[in-house]
């Protein structure tokens, strides 16, 4: 039931890109992201295409999941292909019913929309499969630090994040029992009319609230019984150290970077 | 006929995956009309998914349950009648507890039956005093009473759809030694009160041994054994080598017997203990 | 100093709720002493006060009225507050509760981090406590995966690392099966013996009590009973009266007293019992082959 639901989406692995420092992952991905939306050509297009298919064969994750990645999006895909396909009236005009007609630019920003998202689905992909939730959070705790000076709450945010991730198999399991026990009395969760089911609804929701609220007075008195008191002074048992693979890895996405930016200037 | 009876009865969880698991391994066994049984098994043992199986909640990979004598999964539809005729009462029941009332939470499970409301009332005040909760209590708020008094409730939950069987998973877990007593009693007047076929889900040899009439043991999802309380004490040692706990004071007996004082009967409450020492202790003086 | 915790008169009331309810006395005057070293069951069914009692050992709550020092330090001193909870670890009823990270080495880590001792020393301690509580091949797994006496004892590894004079642990095995109540109780009883770390062990369960050192009895806000298990079961009718069970050996020992057959009231171990029933029918002890199926140790 539940329980089978994956979240996170982590396979744990031991490939180059898994090795990679978190921080370094995460600022790779943005470098990723800002090269696939600067480049407005098939050749950018291209580039990034090529970038990507290196960073899913480094990563030692078979295709098959990063496909799997895209399929929750292909309603929005096709949406988005359809839209650029009928909507785009510029170009050689290479079929027409009535008032729809698609021309030949539509086509091509059709392709190139949809690559695009492909490929920027795939590519992010590429972080959250190789780098569990807990390190990510991590990641993005010590990436955004600086902004602590001006009283953000990054470590709040972090520790928020982390108690949640700690908590999801829990809730769920605990769901699964209660949904379990009031089917037991005869609840019907799955059919049923609109006004028993939102009904039987409740007969889920209070119990977890309650379980939830019940869960969170407890940890709170755990924390302060281990004395814990906020960011301040905290010292870290998980060390994030960066390699020279890491600055190399920076490298070459800042050339290929430069790559799209140099075509988009000459043009291509 | 018997109430209850399983058929070769397997479940593998995940089939066809690396996590695949059988839970339940060709269990075949028959439970009559109107009989108290102690279930046993250390945890991962697959009581829990046999029980779960007896009202329905899991669906068999393969093998039958007959509920007096029909294949419950015969017609697919009819699966939540047999949750009715069939009740369960999960671990810490009382963190289902939902409804603003103590009277509209016992009557949450009459309610889906579709009962009318003289019906659901009559149920709810009867297992309410079955299960020793003063009239008074129905019109509080659940979430206010102590937490043996919820875990009543919850059990009243199930019992008020007065099901053919009832089913306890650990209903003493956690309680003080006062509370666990006063469920097992309340538990025990209801069975008798009513008639119904009881199974008690229980770590504790202790508890079980005092009341039911045959037990039921689980190891690695299969049926260990399934007996009268006597023959399956006559077994204790090997029940010890499966992880379960024998009562300590089986353990004087099994060690007695073993250094030649031997009183030819299986031990396991402490005042029967005490009757076969001190009949023994007479029959020598009278010697 | 020879005490580690003093408590004197301690009363506690929880103030009323709304203006229907009456405040509650849950703690009646409570003087208590435990010494370093010591290994002590605070024994009492649910709502004698015996969590209540845990709560002001670790400044969770704070006395009504009296006074609680523990390793020197008066509980309501505020500015110690996390000197004091260094001294005094706690480990909970609920494992799910209590574990904080999604990875156990850096739950044990937490309290370290939160007292900001630096990597090296971090990383020596947090596996020293993962070897001692016996989960050091576990400590890359996430506590989703791990049953609940193992996340105990992952709790209670959080509390060694912290390197702390006395853990109060608040009926850690209520919700637990037989194996992991052994596995917990086996952690705390190494932890006292092999450490000399100090065990308040609050429970309901005479079984747990009975492997203590000593056993202190609470019922409504007071201790009645204090002293050896062997002195505090033997009071079968006092213990019977306040709703705890005693050893079922105990309780033989006593229904036989009643009867008119003496065997020592003192009896709380299989062995004890065995050896009196023997004298009782005349027999001495024969002698035993090497391998004995006694199973006292693992109960």
């Amino acid at each position: 039931m539940l329980k089978d639901i994956t979240i996170g989406q982590y396979f744990p692995g031991n490939s180059v890109i898994h090795r990679l420092d978190p921080r370094f992952k995460i600022v790779i991905t943005i470098i990723y992201i800002v090269m696939l939306f600067t480049g407005d050509s098939m050749a950018c297009l291209a580039v990034g295409a090529v970038f990507t298919a290196m960073m899913l064969v480094l990563s030692g994750i078979k295709l098959k999941m990063y496909l799997k990645s895209i399929r929750p999006l292909m309603p929005f895909l096709v949406i988005t292909a359809l839209i650029n396909l009928f909507l785009v009236s510029s170009g050689e005009v290479l079929w027409h019913w009535k008032f729809l007609k698609i021309t030949s630019e539509g086509v091509n920003i059709s392709v190139f929309m949809i690559v695009r998202i492909v490929l920027l689905i795939m590519g992010t992909s590429v972080l959250t499969y190789t780098t569990s939730p807990i390190t990510l959070t991590d990641a993005i705790e010590r990436l955004l630090s600086p902004l602590k000076k001006l009283r953000f709450p990054v470590h709040e945010l972090a520790m928020m994040m982390s108690i949640a991730l700690r908590f999801i198999p829990t809730l769920i399991e605990e769901t699964d029992k209660i949904i379990s026990a009031q089917k037991a009395r005869g609840a019907e969760i799955d059919s049923g009319s609109f006004t028993t089911r939102a009904r039987n609804l409740i007969s889920i929701l209070v119990p977890l609230f309650i379980s939830s609220f019940r869960r969170a007075d407890e940890l709170a008195t755990a924390m302060e019984c281990r004395c814990y008191n906020g960011g301040e002074g905290r010292t870290r048992l998980r060390q994030l150290k960066s390699a020279p693979r890491d600055y190399i890895a920076l490298a070459v996405t800042l050339l290929f970077l430069a790559g799209v930016i140099t075509l988009k200037i000459i043009g291509i | 006929m018997a109430i209850l009876e399983t058929r070769d009865l397997t479940y593998t969880y995940s089939p066809d995956t690396p996590f695949e698991k059988t839970a339940v391994d060709h269990v075949s066994l028959k439970i009559e009309q109107g009989e108290l049984i102690g279930v046993m098994g250390h945890t991962g043992s697959g009581k829990s998914t046999l029980i779960q199986h007896f009202n329905g909640l899991l669906r068999p990979t393969s093998g039958q349950i007959l509920l007096d004598g029909k294949d419950i999964w015969e017609n697919k539809n009819k699966i939540r009648d047999v949750r009715f005729q069939v009740g369960l009462v999960f671990q810490y029941p009382e963190y289902q507890i939902f409804e603003e009332t103590v009277y509209k939470d016992i009557a949450f499970g009459p309610k889906n039956m579709g009962l009318d409301e003289d019906e659901i009332k009559r149920r709810v005040l009867a297992t309410a005093a079955d299960i020793g909760l003063s009239e008074e209590l129905m019109e509080r708020s659940p979430f206010e009473l102590s937490g043996g008094q919820k875990r009543r409730v919850a059990i009243a939950g199930v019992m008020a759809m007065e099901p053919k069987v009832l089913i306890l998973d650990e209903p003493t877990a956690g309680l003080d030694p006062a509370g666990r007593d006063l469920i097992l009693s309340h538990i025990k007047a209801y069975h008798k009160r009513t008639g119904n076929t009881t199974l008690i889900v229980s770590h504790s040899m202790e508890d079980i041994a005092s009341f039911a009439d045959r037990i039921l043991v689980m190891n690695k999802g299969k049926l260990f054994c399934f007996d009268e309380t006597e023959r399956v004490f006559s077994r204790a040692e090997e029940i010890a080598e499966i992880g379960l706990d024998v009562p300590q004071i089986t353990r004087v007996f099994m060690e007695l017997r073993r250094r030649g004082l031997d009183f030819g009967k299986e031990v396991y409450t402490v005042g029967y203990a005490r009757d076969l020492i001190l009949r023994e202790l007479r029959e020598r003086k009278g010697e | 100093m020879d005490n580690i915790i003093e408590i004197r008169d301690l009363h506690f009331t929880y103030p009323a709720e709304d203006e229907d309810s009456q405040p509650a006395e849950v703690l009646k005057g409570i003087d208590l002493d435990i010494k370093k070293g010591e290994s002590v069951a605070v024994l009492g069914h649910n709502g004698s006060g015996k969590s209540t009692l845990a709560k002001h050992l670790n400044a969770i709550l704070l006395p009504t009225s009296g006074k609680v020092t523990v390793n020197g330090i008066d509980t309501a001193d505020e500015s110690r507050l996390f000197e004091l909870r260094q001294s005094a670890g706690m480990v909970f009823q609920n494992p799910d509760n209590q574990i904080v990270s999604s990875i156990v080495e850096e739950d044990v880590a937490f309290a370290l981090e939160n007292l900001g001792v630096p990597y090296e020393e971090m990383r020596k301690r947090v596996d020293d406590a993962l070897r001692a509580v016996n989960m050091y091949e576990y400590r890359l797994h996430s506590p989703s995966q791990l049953s609940g006496g193992q996340k105990q004892r992952v709790a209670i590894a959080g509390v060694i690392a912290m390197e702390p004079e006395c853990m109060i642990l608040d009926e850690p095995t209520a919700m637990l099966d037989p194996q992991g109540r052994k596995e917990v109780l086996a952690t705390v009883q190494k932890m006292n013996r092999e450490k000399g770390m100090t065990i308040v062990l609050i429970t309901h369960y005479m079984e747990e009590a009975a492997q203590c050192g000593r056993v202190v009895v609470m019922d409504k806000g007071r201790v009645v009973l204090d002293g050896k298990p062997e002195k505090v079961f033997s009071q079968v009718e006092t213990l019977k009266s306040i709703g705890l069970d005693v050893p079922q050996v105990t309780e033989l020992a006593w229904e036989l007293e009643q009867a008119g057959f003496s065997i020592s009231p003192e009896t709380i171990s299989e062995e004890e019992c065995v050896e009196a029933l023997m004298r009782l029918f005349g027999r001495l002890p024969v002698n035993l082959p090497a391998q004995s199926n006694y199973t006292d140790k693992e109960q």
